[in-house]
């Protein structure tokens, strides 16, 4: 059953093939975070990826830098329904990463200084589908975008492009992260709007 | 819509039955999704302004946003008896659960809607808990809820409310209009010793000015719950 809402839409924005059910464009890079922004001294900021194991694969600043760097043009769609076309980064590919890790888990819990987590599944991580970005627009990511350096995983909502991220921990299950945990979907694929659980 | 009630010029609580409404904690927010006769659709989340009473109905207090396709709807147009869509409660972090910490609750303009619960939650439940609210808005006239704050400020020892005007002041307001400070929190909030929840709600310049404020006070980043709107 769906209402009707007379008199709505006079004011409507324009809808375009690039944005996926419930979304609208913003030109704006709105912020969502749970908590304070972070501050993380490059001198202090690692990468590790950790598997089922406990086997660790780690990166300091400069090593990360020194890794095969790509530039990427994507649309982003936040789960509070705005999205941003066309938006344009540097990092590091999860396959460069991944290089020489052991891919024994289906499942990764990425982990961000200031404790945030959110799950997301290995196979999403990898083939060209997500980096670790360290540049947006140009210039160095702003520590409310997520700096440092922030996972970028654009084929799904935004709150599984960890910002601030330090870990890649390897799952033999799906496990909820943060706000999977508060009733958000566990996969969150935008275009079939898996914004919450149950859908 | 049961009903509609405008707390200023531009906000409208809009007060909403809703069938097997399942509750909902202070500080979480629904989504409505508005359809035009021609299947177009928008989608925007909402704060929830109300406490919930077994039973009872929703509030919303929507803010009109310039050139906002949803909020001048439902501000102007919708009308009581009239329906729309809606889904909730959503999120699980920012909300006050009757803890036992003092509280301080930091708003930015129609930030305030989701602490207001907060505030009207406690007042409910006749809570101890000490609760502080620093409310920052541009002028006298763009507070939500003055009266409902003044009285509950008078009846309740426990809950403080202080005004931060960033464009004009009341007539003999003691400083002139400016933006929260170091001073602001340091003053009127609670020291980090007293190890308070706080959460933060407004604007994304806002939220994060205070909330790094808060933290260079030194409150455990953990205790500071944040929610931001806008770009």
């Amino acid at each position: 059953m769906s209402i009707i809402n007379t008199g709505f839409g006079s004011r409507r924005r324009s809808s375009r093939p690039e944005l996926p059910p419930g979304q609208y464009l913003t030109h704006d890079f709105p912020v969502l975070s749970a908590g304070p922004t972070p501050r993380i001294p490059l001198d202090r900021w690692s990468l590790t990826i950790t598997d089922e194991i406990g086997n660790r694969t780690s990166w300091n600043w400069k090593e990360f830098n020194a890794l095969p760097q790509e530039d990427f043009t994507v649309d982003i769609h936040c789960v509070t329904k705005w999205s941003k076309l066309g938006t344009t980064w540097r990092g590091v590919s999860l396959d460069t990463l991944f290089d020489n890790v052991e891919l024994t888990s289906d499942f990764t819990m990425i982990q961000g200084y200031g404790g945030y987590t959110t799950n997301v599944p290995l196979q999403d991580l990898l083939d060209g589908r997500a980096w670790v970005a360290h540049t947006f627009d140009g210039e160095p990511l702003h520590p409310e975008h997520g700096g440092p350096a922030r996972l970028v995983v654009p084929h799904l909502y935004f709150w599984k492009s960890a910002k601030w991220v330090n870990g890649i921990q390897m799952l033999a299950q799906d496990e909820p992260g943060f706000w999977e945990e508060a009733g958000y979907h566990l996969y969150g694929d935008p275009w079939r709007e898996q914004r919450y659980q149950g859908d | 819509m049961a009903e509609g009630r405008w707390e200023t010029p531009t906000a409208r609580t809009l007060v909403l039955d809703i069938p097997d409404w399942p509750g909902h904690l202070p500080g979480q927010h629904l989504d409505v999704r508005l359809t035009a006769p021609d299947g177009y659709q928008a989608q925007r989340s909402y704060s929830i302004a109300s406490a919930w009473v077994a039973g009872g109905r929703v509030e919303l207090t929507v803010q009109r946003i310039e050139d906002g396709e949803v909020s001048s709807y439902l501000d102007d147009i919708l009308q009581s008896g009239q329906q729309i869509e809606v889904r909730g409660p959503i999120g699980g972090w920012f909300v006050w659960r009757n803890t036992p910490e003092p509280v301080l609750l930091v708003a930015g303009g129609s930030g305030v809607v989701p602490l207001m619960a907060m505030i009207r939650a406690r007042a409910d439940v006749r809570g101890r808990q000490p609760f502080r609210l620093i409310y920052s808005v541009r002028t006298p006239g763009d507070v939500l809820f003055a009266d409902e704050l003044k009285r509950q400020v008078r009846d309740d020892p426990g809950l403080d409310v202080h005004f931060v005007y960033t464009r004009a002041a009341p007539d003999g307001w003691p400083v002139p209009p400016g933006r929260i400070g170091v001073a602001t929190l340091n003053t009127y909030g609670w020291p980090p010793d007293f190890a308070p929840d706080v959460f933060v709600c407004g604007p994304t310049p806002f939220v994060e000015a205070a909330a790094n404020i808060l933290v260079a006070l030194g409150h455990d980043p953990k205790t500071i719950r944040t929610e931001r709107f806008g770009g």
